[in-house]
């Protein structure tokens, strides 16, 4: 079946992308990421310990030939520190694609839109491709897109906080406005709600604590695999329409 | 000489250059996503010739976990 997810000319064979965060080692962060079926995991950029230095690298278990990496600006709340952020992860040559990120708040780590549109000005100007993680806003994905985005990803519910899809209607308005791939970035806590994000339309939806956070994030990770293909294969099916009353499914000729 | 390196301050008697400051700190250069100096990116063809000076920022980034 051909139902690749294309960004700039990037091929990606799996419409579920997930975060390497949270897990307890490198090697779980390996079965979670072979058990997804993914091609694409995101990665953050942080200083290295100079003084309690692992021999052990992330990039030691994620081989960058295989796995297509895509970096993030998590835990930036300027537009500057976000740029630095960028620039740097690009710099390791691994790739030049950037989840990005400009929060606005602590508690609820929602993303300052105003940096966010600013940052992917910037960013795009100087040949990134760029993925700025939003609100589920479809005026700012709009802007977004129009700025120069490379895909828009929007947040199902906040970060971590498994709520799910809080705004469908949001999502929908979005796929419908956006000419560009939507990924659902956020908020997924369970298989269903991967379901819902794709049976909506979207072209991929990332996760991270939902796996990570799970009892067990091995088979956690094959569940959500299951779900992403479930839901895609729904949404091109073409679902029947809601409707209040009941229709026959058995004929009523021949009854007795 | 002293020098700040990812926000520890750090004296250096052998380091001279990037490439040698990496050496000193026991870290293989090719396992390292990015070095910068006083804010600027330093490219990695650069290690080796980079001077470094007093007083100079140094931040050595790798990719960690992360969503």
């Amino acid at each position: 079946m051909d139902d690749k997810l294309v960004i700039r000319g990037i091929e990606f064979k799996s419409r579920l992308w997930v975060g390497t965060g949270k897990y307890k080692d490198f090697e779980e962060t390996k079965r979670v990421i072979e058990a997804s079926g993914t091609d694409v995991v995101t990665v953050a950029v942080r200083r290295v310990n100079i003084i309690d230095r692992k021999s052990e690298n992330l990039l030691d278990y994620i081989d960058p030939k295989i796995y297509k990496i895509l970096p993030n600006t998590a835990g930036c709340y300027t537009v500057e520190d976000a740029l630095r952020y960028a620039r740097l992860a690009r710099e390791s040559g691994v790739s030049d694609l950037i989840k990005l990120e400009v929060i606005g708040d602590e508690k609820t780590l929602f993303p300052d839109t105003c940096g966010l549109l600013k940052a992917t000005e910037i960013l795009a100007k100087e040949g990134f491709i760029v993925l700025p993680y939003t609100n589920d806003d479809p005026i700012m994905a709009k802007r977004l897109a129009d700025a120069g985005a490379a895909a828009v990803m929007p947040l199902g519910a906040p970060i971590g906080s498994g709520l799910g899809i809080r705004n469908p209607y949001n999502i929908k308005i979005i796929l419908e406005t956006v000419n560009l791939p939507i990924i659902v970035d956020a908020g997924v806590g369970t298989a269903s709600d991967a379901s819902i994000a794709m049976e909506l339309g979207c072209d991929a939806v990332l996760i991270n604590t939902g796996i990570a956070g799970a009892k067990d994030p091995v088979a956690m990770a094959e569940a959500m695999k299951h779900a992403v293909l479930a839901g895609r294969l729904a949404y091109k099916a073409g679902r029947i329409p809601k409707k209040l009353y009941a229709t026959a499914s058995s004929p009523l000729e021949g009854m007795l | 000489m002293r020098i700040k390196v990812n926000g520890e301050s750090f004296e250096t008697t052998r380091a001279g250059t990037i490439f040698e400051l990496l050496h000193e700190l026991k870290i293989e250069s090719a396992r390292v996503a990015a070095v910068e100096v006083n804010l600027s990116i330093i490219k990695r063809a650069g290690f080796s010739t980079f001077k470094l000076k007093e007083g100079d920022e140094i931040e050595i980034v790798n990719f960690v976990g992360g969503g």
